[in-house]
């Protein structure tokens, strides 16, 4: 794959967030040395999971250009995105990356009727001149969500449930015709029941509509169901990824594997899976500032060089997994 | 609007008080146009009478009628407060938003000008100002003055509600709608800010009105205009306490008692009905 | 003999905002036992009424929510107490923490976060039961800790240096710590990671192993019911529509709101289309008629429309609320 065939690429990007004062305050890697790719000859699903605090939200952000990259190089379609300016740059870039955030009932301004949102966004992208022309548009990006304009138009975002927010959000996302969609958390407050209507979105958009998405979450069933290739992120790291069957078919790094084993299967008989307890971290920022592995502490596998070298990234049964035990010298 | 009036009048007893008050501070300041007496001439009534029929408010030692009087005064003063809140309001705004939306060093200048502003003695630099001014500057020369000094600690409130504004999704999405900062601002963080700017305003009146009267009181300001702050000098002046005459004093103070309270239990009714949890609650949320 | 007793329980809130006066019926006719030694679990999506449903059998009912019919019945050590009509200062003293106690989502950050966790067990202690020798209320804080297989060592931390998932794990012992006959737990992990979690549900079910209580489970997610829960009820728009065994809700569910609820949840390992219901959950302001889903039901005839259907005895431990059912129950 060339670098012009790449959607988007994180060039090995890191974070670094200061905490408290100028004198006391301490440094937060809140993303360490993550890198991966979009392709963009053919649109997928690509799902970066991994729990509160692992760094994939500020994954998000940084794409997004919420904030600078402390370091690496984040480049859409081969261009560095720090080097976009001016208001006609940063247009130019939203048109072709849009956002959809995690909470829909906070998405929108609770004293404004969602209908706006759809209709200034077909305006200021100049996918429509007036109001009039801008309603058609809205609607059809509407229909490809399962909503109609008349069932949205006129309402607040009180009169609708958190899920069908959701894809008003996704709908707005795609009026500028985007080529990438950046989904942060994009199920995690809606309704079990109406879950899947927004993640079978997703997967119309990648197999129709020809839009990749960036989906961020927790919830490794959702991610499972929807996506191509996944990425697990722990502490900032990416400690696996690979296609999805490969790494949630058959994980590999010590974490993924518990990561797996506890996500409650819905089906009573399996209850005995949980028997076995588990470690959990008691602070949890102590994790970040860990020489070596960042899942010693915990990790069921760990050796003595896991506390004190940082482990490799090795390719192994078709992913790339950070692990001391896949080491080809260690096997 | 007039239905807006019509709810509040039926549930809202804070409201139906404030009505009231303020309806007989806005005819009181109204009958002044159609007033018998021209306040700057003296002498054209007995002095001295106490409140009877032909004198409501009686009458006082320049031979004033005192309720004529006091219609000029009610007036000049509502007329100065609205000046003092227009001009503060709109720097309020402005520099709340923008320096909160903006933030980095456009907040940090707008923020070390405010906090200079907070900072500065109002009171001496006002009594300063007027007597260099005196006879020079007229009501809305006062209210524009009082204008300039009474927004810093308003802009901090907008600007504090404004970063909290910010940091909400919905001006992300806004953002991305391809929004300008100028419309975001107005669209979306002005009808969450509006609450405030009400009660604002309304203090803010307060606040000029009583220190029109602690200027007038010192004779530092036109004391040829009648305010209450002037009427209450020249009852001063003619010692009108160790006189007797109490009427010339109970006049103002009931006067500005009846406005105050009107204008207090106006901006409290009104700020819950604008408040975005109301409203949310009347769109049915 | 049940450890509670609902019978018909209905619970509105009346407001009244300038002249617009709303009734929500967050609690329509509900009825359910607790036994003894259990742990009931309570299903439902946002708004369907179950927060109010625990807010009044915990005996916290303030304007404007109001009791509008039925009764909820305890029995305490064969001591019968109707929970609606216990004065507040015998349902503090007597009541609260010791026979029923709470955890809700993210419990422990209510709590100061400037005062240690010894303050704060404390502080709840002495409110309930006057220990004043300072060894014998540590030795009552070491002990249980250690039972829950916690550090004891964390009495001497703030709470703000824990992590989530032992933050959570200390109000469950704080909860515990009296040996109530029922806890109450109110999404007790949603925030929390799937890792966490496990953790945190694990600790729920040695206890309630341990000390054979009552624990009444309320969460959206399905899977963890699955896994925790050894009974399981449904709630939907304000009403129960089905309770049974959790086997036989995930193996053999009847409602099709139940049926749905469960065939819609992502497997890791499954990739088969899920979809997702029509529609959003009704407003309890005005719920529609007769079966409060038949809007959104597939099945949903002509009677649905006019009859709130009646529940229906379908096995000495599950009862479900549908026209349907009854149809095929008597066929």
């Amino acid at each position: 794959m060339s670098t012009d065939a790449r959607l988007l690429e994180l060039d090995s990007i890191s974070k670094v967030f200061h905490i408290g004062g100028a004198l006391t305050g301490e440094k937060l890697t809140a993303v360490n040395n993550v890198g991966f790719q979009l392709r963009s000859d053919k649109p997928e699903v690509f799902t970066l999971a991994g729990e509160s605090g692992s760094g994939k939200t500020t994954v998000a952000r940084l794409i997004l250009r919420d904030f600078p990259v402390t370091e690496g190089k984040i480049l859409y379609e081969g261009s560095d995105t720090t080097r976009i300016r001016g208001r006609r740059g940063t247009m130019r870039f939203m048109s072709e990356v849009q956002p959809v955030f995690q909470n829909p009932f906070d998405t929108f301004n609770p004293l404004r009727r969602l209908v706006e949102y759809l209709i200034e966004t077909a305006l200021n992208f100049g996918i429509a001149s007036n109001r009039k022309q801008a309603e058609p548009v809205v609607d059809d990006a509407l229909k490809l969500v399962g909503l109609s304009f008349d069932e949205v138009n006129l309402r607040y975002p009180h009169e609708l449930s958190g899920g069908q927010i959701q894809r008003v959000s996704v709908a707005r996302a795609l009026i500028p015709r985007p080529k990438l969609i950046i989904a942060d958390e994009p199920v995690s407050m809606v309704d079990a029941s109406l879950r899947m209507a927004i993640v079978n979105v997703f997967k119309r958009l990648r197999d129709e509509e020809n839009v990749s998405v960036l989906y961020i979450t927790h919830d490794l069933a959702t991610a499972y169901y929807i996506s191509d290739r996944i990425a697990i992120m722990l502490r900032g790291q990416i400690v696996e990824t690979g296609t999805v069957d490969n790494v949630l078919g058959d994980p590999k790094h010590p974490y993924t594997r518990i990561l797996k084993e506890s996500v409650p299967q819905p089906i009573p008989e399996v209850k005995g899976a949980w028997a076995k307890s588990i470690a959990l971290s008691t602070m949890e920022v102590r994790e970040y500032g860990r020489i070596g592995c960042k899942f010693a502490g915990r990790c069921p596998n760990v050796m003595d060089k896991c506390r004190k070298i940082e482990p490799p990234d090795v390719t192994t049964a078709g992913r790339v997994v950070k692990c001391h035990l896949y080491e080809p010298e260690s096997e | 609007m007039l239905k807006v009036i019509r709810d509040l009048l039926r549930y809202d007893g804070r409201f139906r008080v404030a009505f009231i008050f303020l309806l007989a501070t806005f005819i009181m300041s109204a009958i002044s146009y159609v007033s018998p007496q021209d306040p700057g001439r003296t002498f054209q009534v007995p002095l001295d009478r106490s409140p009877s029929l032909q004198y409501p408010f009686g009458t006082n030692s320049r031979g004033q009628d005192v309720f004529w009087w006091m219609t000029f005064a009610v007036r000049n003063s509502l007329y100065l407060g609205l000046i003092t809140a227009a001009v503060s309001r709109v720097i309020a705004i402005f520099v709340g938003l923008t320096a909160g939306y903006r933030g980095g060093y456009v907040d940090r200048i707008l923020m070390s000008v405010n906090d200079s502003f907070v900072v500065m003695p109002v009171l001496p630099l006002l009594i300063l100002l007027s007597f260099l001014f005196r006879g020079r500057m007229g009501l809305t020369g006062l209210g524009v003055l009082m204008g300039l000094f009474g927004w810093p600690w308003d802009a901090r409130l907008i600007r504090s509600q404004v970063l909290s504004l910010k940091e909400r999704s919905f001006t992300r999405t806004a953002q991305y709608c391809g929004a300008k900062d100028f419309h975001i601002t107005i669209f979306e963080h002005l009808p969450f800010v509006l609450p405030i700017v009400f009660a604002t305003t309304i203090n803010n009146m307060i606040w000029s009105i009583g220190m029109e009267v602690t200027l007038g009181v010192l004779g530092l300001s036109n004391v040829t205009l009648p305010t209450i702050g002037t009427t209450i000098y020249w009852a001063n002046a003619h010692q009108a306490m160790v006189a007797g005459i109490w009427w010339w004093l109970m006049a103002p103070v009931v006067v500005s008692v009846v406005m105050f309270l009107g204008l207090y239990l106006l901006s409290q009714s009104v700020n819950e009905y604008i408040d975005p949890r109301t409203r949310l609650r009347r769109i049915g949320a | 003999m049940p450890l509670l007793s609902v019978k018909n329980l209905h619970a509105y809130y009346r407001t009244e905002a300038y002249g617009i006066s709303r009734t929500v019926r967050a609690v329509d006719d509900v009825s359910f036992e607790l036994q003894k030694n259990e742990i009931y679990g309570i299903a439902g999506e946002s708004s369907c009424g179950k927060t109010t449903l625990i807010k009044v059998i915990s005996g916290s009912i303030k304007p404007p929510l109001r009791i509008e019919g039925g009764t909820m019945t305890y029995t305490f050590d064969g001591r019968d107490v109707d929970i609606a009509s216990v004065a507040p200062e015998v349902m503090r003293r007597e009541i609260r923490w010791k026979e029923i106690s709470y955890v809700m989502q993210g419990s422990m950050s209510i709590l100061n976060p400037v005062r240690r966790v010894r303050r704060i067990f404390r502080h709840v202690v002495d409110t309930h039961q006057g220990i004043d020798d300072k060894r014998k209320f540590e030795a009552l804080c070491r002990d249980h800790l250690k039972k829950l297989g916690l550090p004891p060592d964390i009495l001497q931390a703030y709470p703000h240096q824990l992590s989530g998932g032992m933050k959570q794990r200390i109000a469950i012992a704080l909860a515990t710590i009296f040996r109530p006959s029922l806890i109450i737990a109110d999404e007790p992990t949603t925030a929390l990671d799937v890792v966490v979690q496990r953790g945190v549900l694990q600790l729920l079910k040695d206890i309630q192993a341990e000390s054979s209580n009552t624990v009444l489970l309320v969460t959206h997610d399905m899977a963890v019911h699955a896994n925790v829960a050894d009974r399981v009820a449904i709630m939907y728009a304000g009403t129960i529509v089905e309770e049974g065994p959790t086997e036989v809700i995930f193996g053999a569910p009847q409602h099709p709101y139940t049926q749905h609820l469960i065939a819609s949840l992502p497997v890791i390992g499954d990739k088969g289309t899920r979809s997702a219901l029509p529609g959003a959950p009704p407003n309890l302001a005005s719920p529609p008629s007769g079966c409060r889903f038949h809007p959104r039901c597939p099945m949903a005839k002509e009677i649905c429309r006019r009859v709130v259907p009646s529940m229906i005895q379908l096995d000495t431990l599950h009862r479900a609320a549908c026209h349907l059912v009854g149809e095929r129950e008597e066929a």
